[in-house]
């Protein structure tokens, strides 16, 4: 099979690789870097348990090819946290049980980040607009949402407080 | 050894975290880092990957199976067939119903997507390279697909493996499409109540084939250690020491040189209680290959074969008097099991719990018949979020009873309020054999009523319809019965089941557990190490809860069917207390007093009326050096709990919908749902567990459902077709709570993980009907799709 080198950014760190050319990204990440935090539910971008971010933009990691992240700048679960301190989505997530089998969880931080970076105070059906492309099975949403607005009001204190 | 109360009693309570506190979750350090290990993440060196070539046709005989051309990909070790697995025995499976499952079509494939053949290669890539050129040649055969139609006289024979047998593991059977018939209650009694009934009503109510759908699908990592023999296999098991007794007995391995390991699971809702030909196919190219072999499922995979649920088409009845006072019950199934009687329920029970039928309910007789019948679809009949076939019971008697209201022109919650089964009749026996432990049902609806202003409710209602406005109201008062079980009465494959702890206290007085079930999300290492720290005063965040390693954890029967805590969860509490028994004997010992003196305080032994006591992190550390004679060292024990009766988790639930007469679009106003569970572990993860099993009963009620054309080809096996529903259609959730504890249940809870798909689905049907229920609408078949909704509205003219 054809191969590329591709290099790109994932979670602030220079990657280089040589990849398959029909290799998707999430296989990529899990099978090739052993990044697993982002999951496979349907494989059809449907469910949005591989969702990464991907130059600015949510990217379903299950459809599109790891070539095509050549040159980009990738954050996935894994880059949330600044060391030992957690991501506001993160701390909300577990202070609000917005996770129980939490194979969509990375999926959903992820999703909630870009979220909340395009729109850092949404309402809470923005919210629930926002992560319609990301399936729970488990939570029912409604601590997802909480989790999301939790992270919303802190890091929108943080920085009124500067 | 004295010691002023550094903290008050209050402040000791709380360091503990204990029963009843809304403790955070230990597990979701790992998992909001993306830390999770769940079986896929699991990479083992010279790991292999698996994939199965899947049949096209629903009914057809295989002609013959090439594998040249798919040995030649590049990559590509091996291809399995069911020729391959014959001289190991292999080929077909024993099922946990008692019947055979092809792992690999033998001579015949009998659903759409059976599996085939095993493609074995060394990446992800190369194997579904090597499944596309695997060539198949098939000869068709007629398929059955209706189950109404399996016991013709002129029906296609499904099975000719055991088309001449009496019967397949569930009794006498009289077709070679039926599998089992079940019958309970007085026939006679029942008829004859019938007969003389002012009134009567009867509805066939189906309940469709679903699917549970965890975001993660079904798969495994076998690896056959050649040098010792030891088979480990990882996977998506929610009963690893079940899966190692099976494996045992297929493959003659000794158990002891099996290990089963479930990882982290991303939800079951029962699609990962069974046994599946990809566990079976991935051992055996370990075996064969010498190396790791990884499967796991696709979606399609996963909807289109394993473990359907439902799929039950009933006939339901009630006799009344004038004043809606319920004189009989019947229900009369058809049970469509699919290819292979692969359904998982206690093996006596082969329409699992079906007679909870009877639901909350003072009912005098009732009759209840079951048949099971194979067609050509994906086998199964998992409980799907529920215990056995509670669910199916549920939809039916919570239908029935509105219908009885609609034909008496009494209202629904009144009527509920006339029949129920009243505090002081518990512990009550049920005409169809259970005895309920207790409950309190026209408390937990008559303060459902109030929170939602039910009067007001009705009023606006009345107002909207003449206005030609639709609202529908819906009350569903369930009961369940959960926590399989007894083990007089239940089994799987022979294993009792009952449930275990071992618990290690350790010197420096932190704590291991391990338990025979396994978490897929419900949070079991941080709930039952709440029952650990009431029980032994000490702090839950010292406690760690390990399940679903069978080389370490006691032996369990796994999680499903609400039994971790009423089983797991009555063998933590009480091995907790032995060990508890044992400190008190250290402590009287160390603090030279009479066991008799000693009172329990929270998180120490007291001498009564002294200010003399010891801890229990201390008596942990005296326990391993100063014990008195006679008494083995150490702080360690195991309990294995039978349960002497099942639990009966009891809720009323409200929904209220909207109706857009014109579109047909159902908005869910609000959803009010009061949980009976018994004493409340967790209350944090008790409400988790509602909500999330709330949304999957709005799935189920407004658009799951796996059909299938009339050729057998499986619709609505993608996540384009199979409705899970996004953060944007799921409604908002009210929770509430009543707590009736349980009587027989070491610390009184009932299990609550299921009640709300139970309770669920007939709350959102009802409210649907009931916004038609003024036009002579008694019923309305599920799914709620859009579009069945205006169909209905269109029939009745309302879209004008």
């Amino acid at each position: 099979m054809p191969s590329k080198k591709i290099s790109l950014t994932i979670n602030g760190e220079a990657v280089e690789a040589d990849v398959e050319a029909r290799m998707l990204l999430i296989h990529f990440l899990r099978e090739q870097l052993n990044i697993t935090g982002p999951h496979i539910g349907c494989e059809t971008s449907h469910c949005g348990a591989c969702t990464v971010d991907l130059d600015g933009k949510s990217v379903k990691a299950c459809t599109i090819f790891a070539v095509q992240a050549d040159g980009g700048e990738l954050l996935t679960v894994e880059g949330l946290a600044n060391g030992a301190e957690l991501h506001p989505l993160q701390e909300g997530f577990f202070q609000c049980h917005g996770l129980q089998c939490s194979f969509c969880t990375p999926g959903m931080l992820t999703r909630a980040y870009r979220l909340l970076q395009d729109n850092p105070n949404p309402s809470d059906e923005e919210i629930r607009m926002g992560l319609s492309g990301n399936l729970c099975r488990c939570t029912g949403y409604q601590n997802i949402v909480k989790a999301v607005r939790y992270a919303a009001d802190k890091i929108n204190q943080a920085e009124g407080a500067n | 050894m004295s010691d002023a109360p550094e903290l008050t009693l209050e402040e000791r309570e709380a360091t503990i975290g204990g029963i009843g506190t809304a403790r955070k979750r230990k597990e979701d350090a790992r998992f909001i880092r993306g830390k999770g290990n769940y079986v896929d993440d699991i990479k083992l060196p010279g790991m292999l990957h698996g994939d199965f070539v899947r049949s096209s046709h629903a009914h057809a005989l295989i002609k013959s199976i090439d594998t040249e051309e798919a040995l030649k990909v590049d990559g590509v070790l091996a291809v399995i067939t069911a020729k391959d697995l014959e001289p190991l025995s292999l080929h077909w499976m024993p099922t946990l119903a008692g019947d055979m499952a092809a792992v690999l079509a033998d001579k015949k494939v009998h659903f759409q997507n059976q599996e085939v053949a095993f493609v074995v290669a060394a990446d992800r890539y190369a194997a579904a390279d090597g499944v596309q050129r695997v060539d198949v040649e098939y000869e068709e055969l007629p398929p059955l697909i209706d189950p109404k139609r399996a016991l013709d006289d002129d029906a296609p024979v499904i099975r000719d493996d055991v088309a001449e047998n009496d019967e397949v593991g569930q009794g006498s059977r009289h077709h070679p499409n039926h599998i089992f018939e079940w019958k309970v209650g007085d026939k006679e009694a029942t008829d004859a109540a019938f007969e003389t009934a002012d009134i009567r009503i009867r509805e066939e109510i189906a309940y469709p084939r679903c699917h549970p759908s965890p975001l993660e699908t079904c798969g495994c990592v076998a690896s056959m250690d050649a040098v010792n023999g030891k088979l480990t296999v990882y996977g998506t098991f929610q009963a690893p020491h079940v899966v190692r007794t099976v494996v045992s007995l297929i493959t003659g391995l000794a158990e002891s040189n099996i290990r089963i390991v479930s990882p982290d699971i991303g939800g079951g809702f029962g699609n990962k209680v069974g046994a599946y030909p990809g566990y079976v196919c991935a051992a055996a190219a370990s075996i064969v290959t010498g190396h790791p072999v990884k499967w796991i499922e696709s979606r399609i995979d996963n909807l289109s074969t394993t473990a359907f649920a439902r799929d039950y088409h009933m006939t339901g009845e009630l006799a009344a008097d004038k004043d809606g006072k319920i004189l009989a019950v019947r229900a009369n199934v058809i049970a469509d099991h699919g290819a292979f009687n692969t359904h998982a329920q206690p093996m006596k029970w082969p329409a699992g719990l079906f007679n909870i039928v009877t639901g909350s309910y003072n009912i005098p007789v009732g009759h209840v018949e079951v048949n099971g019948v194979f067609t050509n679809k994906a086998p199964g009949g998992v409980a799907y979020r529920c215990s056995f076939r509670v669910t199916e019971a549920a939809y039916l008697i919570e239908r029935l009873v509105d219908i009885l209201a609609q034909k008496t022109g009494i209202d629904k919650a009144e009527i509920r309020l006339r029949n129920f089964v009243q505090p002081e009749q518990f512990p009550y026996s049920s005409c169809l054999g259970w005895e309920y432990d207790s409950g309190d049902y026209p408390t937990a609806l008559q303060t459902a009523m109030q929170a939602v202003d039910y009067a007001g409710l009705r009023k606006e209602q009345a107002e909207k319809r003449d206005k030609g406005e639709l609202m529908g109201i819906g009350i569903s008062t369930f009961t369940e019965i959960v926590g399989a079980g007894p083990v007089r009465n239940c089994d799987i494959v022979g294993l009792g089941m009952f449930d275990s702890c071992e618990i290690r206290v350790h010197p420096t007085g932190s704590v291991i557990a391990r338990l025979g079930t396994k978490s897929q999300g419900q949070g079991h290492e941080t709930t039952f190490a709440q029952i650990i720290a009431t029980e032994l005063g000490i702090p839950s965040d010292d406690i760690t809860i390990e399940e679903g390693d069978t080389d370490t954890a006691p032996y369990g029967l796994g999680t499903y069917g609400s039994r971790s805590t009423p089983v797991a969860g009555a063998a933590t509490a009480r091995a907790a207390r032995k060990i508890k028994d044992k400190a008190k004997k250290i402590a009287a010992h160390v603090l030279e007093a009479s066991e008799d003196d000693l009172e329990w305080e929270v998180d120490r032994f007291r001498v009564a009326g002294s200010d003399i006591s010891m801890k229990m992190k201390d008596i942990a550390m005296a326990a391993y050096s100063n014990v008195p004679d006679g008494l083995e060292h150490g702080l360690e024990t195991t309990d294995y709990y039978n349960p002497p009766n099942f639990t009966y988790p009891f809720g009323a639930y409200i929904c209220v919908v909207d109706i857009d007469r014109f579109t047909g679009d159902v908005k869910v106003r609000r959803f009010y749902a009061l949980d009976d569970c018994g004493t409340r572990i967790n209350p944090m993860v008790i409400d988790g567990q509602i909500h999330g099993g709330l949304a999957e009963a709005y799935g189920i009620a407004m658009g799951q459902e796996i059909s299938y054309d009339e050729t057998g080809n499986v619709l609505g096996a993608s996540l384009m077709d199979y409705f899970l529903p996004t953060s944007v259609e799921t409604p908002e959730w009210e929770t509430d709570f009543t707590v009736t504890p349980c009587p027989h249940h070491p610390i009184g809870a009932k299990g609550i993980g299921e009640s709300p798909n139970v309770g669920g689905v007939p709350a959102f049907t009802n409210a649907i009907v009931d916004a038609f229920a003024h036009h002579g609408v008694t019923h309305m078949p599920m799914p709620h799709t859009q579009a069945k909704v205006w169909q209905t509205l269109n029939e009745l003219g309302l879209n004008k």
